[in-house]
């Protein structure tokens, strides 16, 4: 069992959460991830981690209430358990020194950017983090982003934080002004699709962290393959992390509501 | 025995009692019933008790058949428990989902009369019979040698390897990276051929002699095998068959076109087929599925969409009825249920609207020239495509092997499909103190020949514990 340590909403319908997971805490590194069971029966979740610490033995979890199996993740308290966490799970992120760094997060994404925006500075990069919300109240780890890299520029689709509009008008002007060596973009797939079709007409190396449908999670049941530079490749073995120029969005778009009727059924039992 | 060995010969075999065909294609209760006490009793003493028994030798792990038949014969089922327990950790799965027709039943003298001792059968019957009346289980245990070793993955390899470990008094421990135990015995084979609680409770048996269980750690991931090795004395990797091999068509990765391993997986491990499960799978009732393949899980993969409401579920296999690689029980217990067999046919494209499968494109096949296998290799005839329109398709065409561990170890050899390089006698790997065997060695084979694997591995790892040799 897997003690949740802390747990506080970071935005609404959020969760953030540390839970006691010392073997994970151990072995992980930026870009992999966990998959959790909330309770015995429940269905298999993967996570991406967020932060993690090996002396105290946690990692940093955070979820947003999609479906119901998220929903009865954002109701643990601390001190409730979740009855599995398993992973480190896939490839971590290549990070090298190579000069200026962008990361972009969109919603909960950011999430999976921080500890990635995290590992390049300490490889020796100058990272500018863009992250983006629906609204002021949506736009999550700002703090630790300014903590961490050279600039922060938030914004919102209602202008309530930072700069009015998406993600992708705010990357566009950051390659405007100067020299940008990798570009690293996370977060929901019409995001992660806009950002790529930016960076694409530039040629700059882009990295996405993609998130398909998943059972198991260790290279067995093949659910979660996409198709990049044309071949079939499986999400949680040879990513999460992919060639952003490579990857077939519209194939990972309908694959990922393979399940929208289960889905919807679950939700209005749920309730 | 009172009967001559005349008599004996001109007996039938015992038949199994079955549920019915009807109430089984809609239901996840185990298809087989068992023997009764009589029942078992009565083959049992159809047995010939050979000087010689070829049964044996056709047990890729030895158990001696004829000894053990002997004691049912006598309705002593505790002895009979114990002479199969020296050489079988997983009887009562054994006796469930072994191929015996290709291996004791079929070395049985009285195969060539087409009516072999139901050797599975009865070994299912004793292993059965122990659990539920408490009798015969004693747990052997060795001395406790301070030897530790580590068993990473808990399907049959894994467990066949531990119990053998177990017993030479050895500490066990096995590290699996799912949340429950077993391997493709919980996530592979569906509840109707092989019910939970049967595996379940072989591996309490494990436990009980000693064996610890750790799940939900993915060795290579978490841990490396360099790791265990700091504290463990060996290490045995049966990790079993990985990422499942896909036709590679155009329109593969439409919605509704998925690896039989995800199907089962969902609908066994995640139990999907229970009404308040929360693991999402495709809505069946009433649709065409279909299956490509011809191998036991192929079958699995049938029966179960049957199971879960498919009206019309047919296989479709690229060579004929003699070349299909699954038990034969398993596809007259398909057919009794009402699935359908198309032969020489293969998928060339899936179509679909808005991502969503809609339709297939097959193509007729007909036998050519025989292949390195043996087997005559299917070749397309030009102008036999034909649309058919469909709800779902599973591909059964096979696994690659697991690749967490090859691919995180850099001195272990792998070879060129994938799998680790060992050898095939005693397990060993390039890598001193690192045994392996199961799909992880062989590619996807069977239950009972990745057991052989972990028993074979477990003699060799005793030989390097005694003499410290690589």
């Amino acid at each position: 069992m897997f003690e949740v340590l802390t747990a506080a909403w970071a935005a609404p319908g959020v969760k953030r959460f540390r839970v006691a997971a010392p073997r994970v805490a151990e072995h992980w590194r930026a870009g992999q991830f966990v998959i959790v069971r909330a309770g015995e029966g429940a269905e298999r979740i993967p996570l991406t981690i967020a932060e993690g610490d090996a002396t105290e033995g946690w990692i940093g979890l955070i979820v947003q209430s999609v479906g119901a199996s998220t929903t009865e993740i954002n109701s643990l308290e601390v001190g409730d358990t979740f009855s599995d966490v398993v992973g480190p799970l896939g490839t971590p992120s290549e990070v090298e020194a190579v000069g200026s760094v962008v990361v972009v997060g969109g919603g909960v994404g950011v999430a999976i950017a921080y500890p990635t925006a995290v590992a390049h500075v300490a490889a020796g990069n100058d990272v500018t983090a863009i992250i983006g919300g629906r609204t002021a109240d949506h736009v999550i780890l700002e703090q630790e982003l300014a903590a961490a890299c050279s600039r922060v520029v938030v914004c919102t689709d209602d202008g309530s934080a930072g700069r009015p509009g998406f993600v992708t008008d705010a990357l566009s002007d950051r390659l405007e002004e100067g020299e940008v060596d990798l570009v690293v973009a996370i977060g929901p797939i019409a995001m992660m699709r806009a950002v790529t079709g930016v960076t694409r007409s530039r040629q700059i190396p882009t990295i996405v962290s993609l998130n398909p449908i998943m059972v198991d999670g260790t290279g067995m049941c093949g659910g979660c393959r996409v198709l990049v530079g044309g071949e079939t490749k499986f999400a949680c073995v040879d990513g999460p992390e992919f060639d952003a120029h490579a990857v077939d969005f519209d194939v990972l778009d309908a694959r990922n509501r393979s399940y929208r009727d289960f889905e919807r059924r679950a939700c209005a039992v749920a309730e | 025995m009172s009967t001559s060995r005349k008599e004996r010969m001109a007996r039938p075999r015992t038949p199994m009692p079955e549920r019915n065909p009807e109430e089984r294609a809609h239901s996840f209760d185990e298809v087989n019933l068992g023997y009764t006490t009589q029942l078992a009793i009565l083959e049992a003493q159809r047995c010939l008790q050979c000087p010689r028994p070829k049964c044996v030798e056709g047990c890729p792990v030895g158990v001696r058949i004829d000894e053990f038949i002997a004691h049912v014969s006598d309705g002593d089922f505790g002895a009979a428990a114990a002479v199969i327990g020296q050489d079988n950790a997983l009887p009562a799965v054994c006796g469930r989902v072994c191929p015996q027709e290709t291996q004791c039943e079929g070395a049985c003298v009285l195969d060539r009369k087409e009516r072999p001792i139901a050797i599975g059968h009865l070994e299912r019957f004793v292993s059965d019979f122990v659990r539920d009346h408490d009798v015969g289980r004693t747990v052997p245990t060795g001395t406790k040698t301070g030897k530790r070793i580590a068993v990473v993955g808990s399907g049959p390899a894994g467990l066949a390897c531990a119990g053998d470990l177990a017993k030479r008094g050895h500490e066990v421990t096995v590290f699996e990276a799912l949340h429950q135990l077993g391997g493709v015995l919980v996530y592979g084979i569906p509840e109707y051929r092989l019910p939970k609680e049967i595996v379940a409770a072989e591996v309490d048996r494990l436990g009980e002699m000693g064996v610890c269980f750790e799940t939900n750690v993915p060795i290579g991931m978490a841990e490396s095998l360099d790791d265990l090795l700091e504290s463990f004395d060996a290490v045995f990797v049966g990790v079993g068959a990985g990422l499942p091999r896909f036709l590679e068509v155009p329109g593969e990765h439409l919605v509704g076109v998925m690896s039989a391993n995800e199907f089962l997986t969902r609908v066994n491990l995640m139990g999907a087929y229970l009404a308040d499960s929360t693991t999402p799978v495709y809505d069946l009732v009433g649709k065409t599925v279909v299956v490509v393949g011809g191998g036991n899980t192929a079958m699995d993969a049938v029966r179960t969409a049957r199971r879960m409401g498919a009206a019309d579920a047919r296989i479709l296999y690229r060579r004929t009825e003699e070349e299909m690689p699954a038990r034969r029980e398993e596809v007259r217990h398909a057919r009794e249920e009402g699935v359908a067999f198309e032969f020489l046919v293969t998928p060339i494209e899936f179509r679909g609207v808005d991502g969503f499968l809609r339709s297939m494109v097959v193509q007729r096949m007909e036998l050519g020239e025989e292949g390195p296998d043996g087997r005559r290799r299917p070749v397309a005839v030009p102008g036999s495509e034909l649309e058919i329109p469909i709800d779902v398709a599973v591909i059964a065409a096979g696994n690659a092997p697991n690749p967490l561990i090859g691919r995180t170890t850099p001195d272990l050899e792998v070879t060129g499909r994938g799998t680790l390089a060992a050898d095939v006698e005693t397990g060993r790997t390039s890598k001193k103190g690192v045994f392996a065997g199961g799909d992880i060695v062989t590619g996807g084979a069977t239950v009972i020949l990745a057991m052989g694997a972990g028993r074979k591995a477990a003699a060799s790892i005793q030989q390097y514990l005694d003499s410290g040799e690589w």
